[in-house]
Parts: C-alpha cells; structure tokens; sequence
C-alpha cells in the first residue's frame, strides 16, 4: 500500500512513480506537473525507474489558479 | 550587513527590472479569483502584465491543461507561488517541486502565520527564502510591511521584497503607509505592493509612495467586470509611476492662491 495524494492505493509489488501516475490516468509525458516522494522531489528523469516501497507518501501537483 | 538607499531618479521610463530582468508592465496579476478561464485571458491582456502568479496543488484526476495553456495563449509567464504552506520546510518543499513542474526557478515565496489573517509568518519566511536563494532561486518573499523584515530578506538574498498593503482579498487598500515608505527608502531591490489592493486608486498609491510594482488578485478577478478593472489598474500603476516623478506638491495646512493676489478688481 502506498498513499498518493493521502489517499491509499493498490499499485502491485513495487511500482514505479511512472507506473502510479498511469495508474491514475496521468500522462507521465504532460507537462505542468511534478512529484515529491516522501517530502522530497522525484524529479522527472527517475520517474521510470523510481521504485515505491509500501507506505510511500506520493504526492502529484499541478499548477492551479492563485494570487 | 546593512543596504545602502537606493540611489533616487527611477523614473518610468527605466524599466523594472528583477534578478537582472527587465519587465515592460509594473503590473503582476495573480490568477485565483477568476470564475471563468476566458475573463482571465482577457485580464491578462487588458492589464498587459508580463507575470502572473499560479498556486501549487494536488493533481485532480479530471485535471486538464487549460491554465496554462490560457497563459502561455497570453503571451506571458508563470511565477508560481507557496500559497498554503505554513513552514519554511513545505514553502521550500513547493517552490521545489513548482520549479520541476514548471522549468522555472522564480518563486512568489509565501508562508502564512495566520489562517484567519494570512499574515505571513517572518521567522519561516526567512528561513525559507535564505534556503532558497542558497539553491538559486529568484525568491519574491510576500512579506508583511515591517520595514525590518523587509531589510532582512533583502539581506539573505532575494530578489525583490513583496509587502502587504493590507490583508491578502482585503481590499483595504494600503494600511500603514507610513511603513511602506520606510522599506521603500531602505531597498535596494524592487518593492512590489502585494495583496490588498481594492482598486485602482490603492494600485496608484502605491507607485507614489515609490514601489516599483504592484501585484493585484482579487482586485481584479473578482470585481464586477474583471477585465475593465484590470484595465483600469494597469492605468493607476502607470499613472502612479508618473505622478511619483513628476514630483507632487508638499501637503500645506493652509491655502496658497493659485491666481494672483494683486490687481483684484473693486467693485464698490
């Protein structure tokens, strides 16, 4: 189990940051969003091979409007 | 260390400039507030701003790639902002991941002390921007109009220092002018007027006291018409910067004639 965003998932035996954001229906290829990795950035060149392992705290953000 | 005062004469027409890059508009225009993506590409070309601020937040599954592509339609660029942190280590922690996000190393750096206020907290904010500037980033720190404050984040390294006219979505305008003078008179970097603008004439009053630029939200994005005030705003900040260099007459107690006082006609 690891937590994306706070929420739980099922994402197999060890996947990959790549393999949770195709998971979620994310394009790993879009621009405009960035990953941290228990509280620290997984930059986009590890994304492939970057193993979670169980209880990872994933978060995937975005720009959004804000003053 | 100490910061010399500036040197006087910025006039309009030298550009602003931060971290060695030169800005056409002393306008940034924050992007939250706007209820529709159509008023705020229409704002941001009505208020000719060349920045505008973005927040950073958790990816929805239905996220689509409108924002930005709103803003990169407009022609200009993106300075993301810590909206919500609360620390120094989740300001650095966003700015961080904003850089990745978004290929820039420029961040509006905010850690908020206060949840009903969203005063900014100085002693994270200075942690956090000294962190940052150390890892090279352009850091905008929003700070509050605490001249001393400003002094030492200018030290540590940023870029331009950002104070609060009054409460961020306020409107109350500029509460201690009297303060905002004293950072301006002590910076050596630019002083961009940051949250409480309510309108135009607040954004004016800013460039006459002798900031260098203003950055207005919810003065535009939430006003009736978001467009024809972000028309009205870009005018004040011009009008404001000119006004400052024309050099406005000194406040007097009593009157002063403008017509002459001799050769009055007599009537009787």
């Amino acid at each position: 189990m690891i937590y994306v965003n706070g929420e739980p998932l099922q994402a197999g035996e060890q996947p990959t940051i790549r393999d949770v954001l195709l998971e979620l229906q994310i394009d790993p290829e879009a621009a405009g969003i960035a990953v941290a990795v228990d509280a620290e950035v997984a930059r986009r060149g590890v994304w492939q091979t970057r193993t979670l392992a169980d209880g990872a705290r994933v978060e995937i953000v975005r720009a959004v409007q804000g003053g | 260390m100490t910061t010399q005062p500036r040197a006087d004469g910025r006039t309009a027409s030298r550009p602003l400039q931060i971290a060695g890059r030169t800005f056409g508009s002393r306008l940034l225009l924050g992007t939250g507030g706007f209820s529709r993506m159509e008023a705020l590409g229409d704002a941001i070309r009505a208020s000719e701003t060349e920045l505008v601020t973005v927040a950073m937040r958790r990816i929805e599954p239905s996220a689509d790639g409108s924002l930005l592509d709103v803003i990169a339609a407009a022609g200009v660029d993106v300075l993301p902002n810590t909206a919500g942190c609360f620390t120094a280590r989740d300001a650095v922690l966003t700015a961080q991941l904003a850089r990745e996000a978004l290929g820039t190393d420029w961040v509006k750096l905010e850690v908020i002390g206060d949840e009903r206020t969203l005063l900014p907290d100085g002693p994270e904010l200075l942690v956090a921007a000294e962190q940052l500037v150390d890892e090279g980033f352009v850091v905008l720190p929003y700070t509050s109009d605490d001249p001393v404050l400003a002094r030492r984040l200018e030290d540590v390294g940023c870029a331009a220092v950002m104070p609060l006219g009054s409460p961020i979505g306020s409107g109350r305008g500029i509460a201690n002018p009297a303060n905002l003078t004293l950072i301006v008179e002590a910076a050596g970097v630019p002083v961009i007027l940051d949250a409480g603008v309510g309108t135009a004439s607040d954004a004016a009053l800013a460039m006459e006291l002798g900031c260098d630029a203003v950055l207005c939200a919810s003065a535009i994005s939430r006003a009736t018409d978001p467009v024809a005030m972000a028309h009205a705003i870009r005018h004040a900040v011009l009008a404001g910067v000119l006004a400052r260099d024309a050099g406005r007459i000194p406040r007097r107690t009593h009157a002063r004639a403008s017509s002459p006082l001799d050769g009055v006609a007599e009537f009787e």
